[in-house]
């Protein structure tokens, strides 16, 4: 009975050492494609909110850390051209009607915006989900916009008094991504010597 | 039990015992992944690479698997084919990856994969299991599909959206729009619609049978 015992357990072990080696192999393999193809995607989402025009860095490997407002570590890619800092990108959040929301916010060195897109969020499909540049154009009118440009009041859905359309059937949304949009112009006026600094 | 031919395994794969419109299982990633046709179709394909490779390796060990660590070992299998395909996927087909990624490893607990190892690959020779995988793996791709495009249509408007990202441009053709977006109705997005649906195909498939004078089908013709 023991002796029976010890063969299943070297059976399992055996297939377990197998296909451990083979999956080890696998790894090795396509590390360095997964890795490139993190790098690329990267880029992509950073080549949206900053211009490839005003930087002849790369903004990816091009990066610093800092703390945000809710005492976050932040990283933020850089735009450089000539040695002058053009632009900066970093992460904004913004609560959702289903939950956290998560973009990539472009400004430029003039504190404007550059662009803004949505890295993930749980928003309802056909109603909230028309923040993503898939579904619509709503999120690209903030390009050009600071903090001044319109007025602190008016950075606000149109229920409460601002400047934004909210959607139909979804105002939860819209809000949350103009605060999460505020909250990032504010970090960069916040930090802007910081951001701007060339070392 | 005597190894049933080639041409018994694939209309069983495909619709006589079909994975979720008949026995029922995997109803974890079809419920996830039929919001459109083109992830269905997608999730379709990866689960049935992964059922025909799995089939395949415990059909060539079925002599050395004891009963006593069968389950694990099943277990072992499966998970490393959906690990290997999880990488290489993430390497070489990366667009793919990005819509799929997130429901890759539910393939791992999917029940169908490990039905169709304990009911009929550790009992039958290494062709006829491999064949076993490729086509219960396709019967559910078609089951996904199938349920993607009537949740789709009806949600969106749209019909395989998106099945260039998947496939390639060549297939942009496909993509289609039924009626205006505005028409969708949200529920069948939603998870509920995954459920109504689903319900309404498995009666209309007994139907079908029904009206083809077989009978209705009962899940009973797998052993587990």
């Amino acid at each position: 009975m023991k002796q029976r015992t010890l063969i299943h357990g070297v059976i399992l072990g055996l297939f377990c050492l197998g296909f451990g080696l083979a999956l080890a192999l696998t790894e090795w393999v396509t590390h360095d494609a997964i890795l490139a193809r993190a790098m690329e995607d990267r880029q992509n989402s950073l080549g949206q909110v900053i211009p490839t025009a005003i930087h002849d860095n790369n903004p990816v490997v091009d990066t610093i850390q800092l703390q945000d407002a809710a005492g976050r570590e932040l990283t933020v890619y850089r735009a450089l051209k000539g040695g002058r800092v053009t632009g900066v990108a970093f992460e904004v959040f913004g609560s959702g009607y289903a939950g956290k929301m998560k973009f990539m916010l472009g400004v430029d060195a003039e504190g404007r915006v550059l662009g803004v897109r949505v890295l993930s969020h749980k928003e309802t499909p056909g109603l909230g989900d028309k923040i993503e540049v898939k579904k619509g154009d709503w999120i690209l009118q903030f390009a050009g916009l600071s903090l001044d440009d319109p007025p602190a009041a008016k950075w606000a859905v149109k229920k409460d008094g601002g400047r934004f359309d909210q959607f139909t059937g979804a105002t939860i949304t819209p809000r949350g991504t103009v605060a999460a949009i505020r909250s990032g112009l504010d970090f960069y006026a916040a930090h802007e010597a910081q951001l701007l600094e060339v070392n | 039990m005597a190894t049933p031919g080639y041409g018994r395994i694939v209309r069983d794969g495909l619709w006589e015992n079909n994975g979720v419109l008949v026995m029922l299982l995997g109803m974890c990633p079809t419920m996830a992944m039929t919001a459109t046709a083109t992830n269905g179709f997608g999730m379709g394909l990866a689960t049935a690479v992964v059922m025909a490779a799995s089939n395949l390796m415990v059909a060539t060990f079925r002599n050395y698997i004891t009963r006593e660590v069968r389950i694990p070992v099943y277990i072992l299998i499966v998970a490393a084919n959906v690990t290997f395909v999880d990488l290489a996927m993430n390497a070489y087909m990366h667009e793919l990856y990005k819509v799929l990624g997130l429901f890759i490893p539910l393939i791992v607990s999917n029940c169908l994969p490990l039905a169709r190892l304990e009911s009929f690959a550790s009992r039958e020779p290494v062709l006829p299991a491999l064949m076993d995988g490729i086509f219960m793996g396709l019967g559910f791709t078609l089951a996904l599909t199938l349920i993607g495009a009537v949740r789709e249509i009806l949600g969106s408007g749209t019909l395989f959206a998106d099945a260039s990202l998947l496939l390639g441009p060549a297939f942009k053709f496909m993509e289609m729009r039924i009626m205006p977006a505005d028409m969708g109705v949200l529920l069948f997005i939603l998870p509920p619609g995954g459920f109504l649906v689903t319900g309404l195909i498995v009666v209309g498939k007994r139907m079908l049978d029904i009206r083809a004078g077989k009978g209705i089908q009962m899940a009973g013709a797998h052993s587990v």
